[in-house]
């Protein structure tokens, strides 16, 4: 699980060609790109997502919208989803 | 439109499916159908296209609704007809709606894609095209949707390839005569580059006149299952087959019926209804331009709140595949004459079959836009449905025929 270590540790943001819906149950991710649609099922992900440009690295991420420590693990899981379908990025990588 | 009371605090848990049922701020799946105007006459058309409808939505409106899709963050839509590219401003509203952050995907019969339309297309980000086949022969094909449209169809896949668009779709309504065509139509889908899509045969629109012909048996249900079951990562269904998974296993897919809750229809004069295969009175939820815009119809209209609320399984709620299926198609179940609290017409385990058995009146159709005269696009087969036997019991191919009367009968 050397991914989520690292990844903790590093500086992530939303794609720049992802908008972000906002639902009852969290938010609808789609990327103009792809054109692949995601759900984030829990508001406190979308708040976290939203949250990623704009700290050092995704821990500070996760503190900073009040995720407790004992659930960084599981947001980072989440989180490599995401990337997986290019709806978050390394910052610093080209659109 | 009926406004409905204010909806209750939905729970925050629980699974995808269960938040869909709750229904959306805004659809998924938008189907737009951009007028009833087509070139053909296809035989089990859900719309019952043919003529446009005077009262369909001018240039201006429609940019009106693309500007509403796009503050309603709707990221793209599904635009059909009809056959949507022959309206005269089809290309304008394109470019429109791409420059408004609604991406496209529209479906045509092909009639308007020539070699210049299609280096369009390929020129253009956000938009996919999806070209209408019901048959992988020209046989099959053209049986149901007209003579000359398989070649139509075809040819507008080549002119696509050959500009160097990207993935073109070729969309397939599943009926009794094509079942058996599955590989093939895959090998057309690799031919052109192109993804396969499938989707159920509905008893909509004129599609209610000849389901019983056209729709799978029950054998071919299964044929479609373990197809989809082997081939169903490369190709695309929406959320058509969801009553298949009552053979065990879900299929790829949404898995739930999203009438109302993610997915609904804008028809040419701005009614939206539940579902594309839907248009009727009962489905109808509001007008966009007579109840204050989309987002008024889609959030607070009475039958989209109903259909949102919690559904129960009705005559179904004992089977031990409820779960898989939820009983199936709204759309199939009324169209045929069937309780919507009950089983689906093709219901897999059966109870479909012995639902139809019993006594059910097929609902009037609410619209027709059909040419009020066949053109020579119409398939044959109505030709032969519409002219009465000579008499109930007169199954001779000679009944009627008299030799050295004048000419008539069933050989004019």
């Amino acid at each position: 699980m050397a991914d989520i270590e690292a990844l903790l540790g590093e500086p992530w943001v939303l794609s720049p060609s992802v908008a972000l819906r906002p639902e009852p149950f969290g938010a609808l991710a789609y990327h103009f790109g792809n054109r692949k649609l995601t759900f984030l099922k829990r508001p406190e992900l979308v708040a976290v997502v939203r949250a990623l440009g704009e700290q050092p690295d995704v821990r500070t991420a996760l503190r900073a919208t009040g995720v407790p420590e004992a659930e960084h693990r599981a947001y980072a899981e989440a989180l490599l989803g995401l990337a997986a379908a290019d709806m978050i990025r390394p910052r610093g990588v080209a659109a | 439109m009926t406004i409905a009371p204010e909806r209750p605090a939905r729970p925050t848990n629980g699974s995808l499916v269960d938040q869909f049922e709750l229904g959306l701020d805004a659809p998924i799946c938008l189907t737009w159908e951009l007028t009833y105007a087509c070139n053909l006459e296809c035989a089990h058309c859900l719309s019952s296209s043919g003529r446009r409808d005077p009262r369909e939505l001018t240039t201006e409106q429609c940019e009106a609704v693309i500007d509403e899709l796009q503050r309603m963050q709707v990221f793209y839509v599904n635009i059909g007809g009809g056959e949507p590219t022959i309206r005269p401003d089809f290309w304008h509203l394109l470019e429109y709606a791409v420059e408004h952050q609604v991406g496209v995907k529209f479906s045509t019969n092909g009639v308007r894609i020539t070699p210049e339309r299609a280096r369009f297309l390929a020129s253009t980000d956000y938009v996919d095209v999806q070209i209408s086949l019901d048959g992988a022969t020209s046989e099959v094909n053209d049986y149901v949707r007209g003579a000359g449209s398989y070649d139509m169809a075809l040819n507008a896949l080549q002119n696509l390839q050959d500009a160097g668009f990207l993935d073109a779709k070729i969309s397939v309504v599943c009926t009794r005569q094509n079942i058996g065509q599955l590989d093939e139509f895959k090998v057309l889908a690799d031919l052109f580059g192109a993804t396969l899509r499938l989707t159920r045969l509905r008893p909509s629109g004129r599609g209610a006149d000849v389901w019983d012909e056209l729709h799978p048996l029950p054998e071919q249900q299964r044929v479609l299952y373990d197809w989809l079951m082997a081939n169903g990562e490369d190709v695309l269904t929406g959320d058509s087959f969801f009553h298949l998974a009552a053979f065990g296993e879900s299929l790829p897919g949404l898995n739930l019926c999203g009438a109302g809750r993610v997915v609904c229809l804008i028809d040419p004069v701005g009614d939206v209804y539940a579902c594309p295969f839907a248009i009727h009175e009962q489905f109808l939820a509001g007008n966009l331009l007579a109840d204050g815009g989309f987002q008024e119809v889609w959030q607070r209209s009475e039958l989209f709140t109903q259909l949102r609320s919690p559904q129960t399984g009705g005559a179904c709620a004992s089977c031990q595949f409820y779960d898989s299926c939820r009983g199936g198609c709204m759309a199939a179940k009324f169209f045929t004459g069937l309780p919507l609290d009950g089983p689906d017409p093709e219901c897999v385990q059966g109870y479909g079959e012995t639902a139809l058995l019993a006594e059910r009146s097929i609902p009037a159709p609410s619209q027709d836009h059909s040419k009020a005269n066949a053109t020579r696009n119409q398939p044959i087969m109505l030709q032969l449905l519409t002219r009465p036997p000579i008499s109930d019991c007169a199954e001779s191919p000679l009944a009627g025929y008299e030799p050295g009367a004048p000419p008539g009968g069933c050989c004019s």
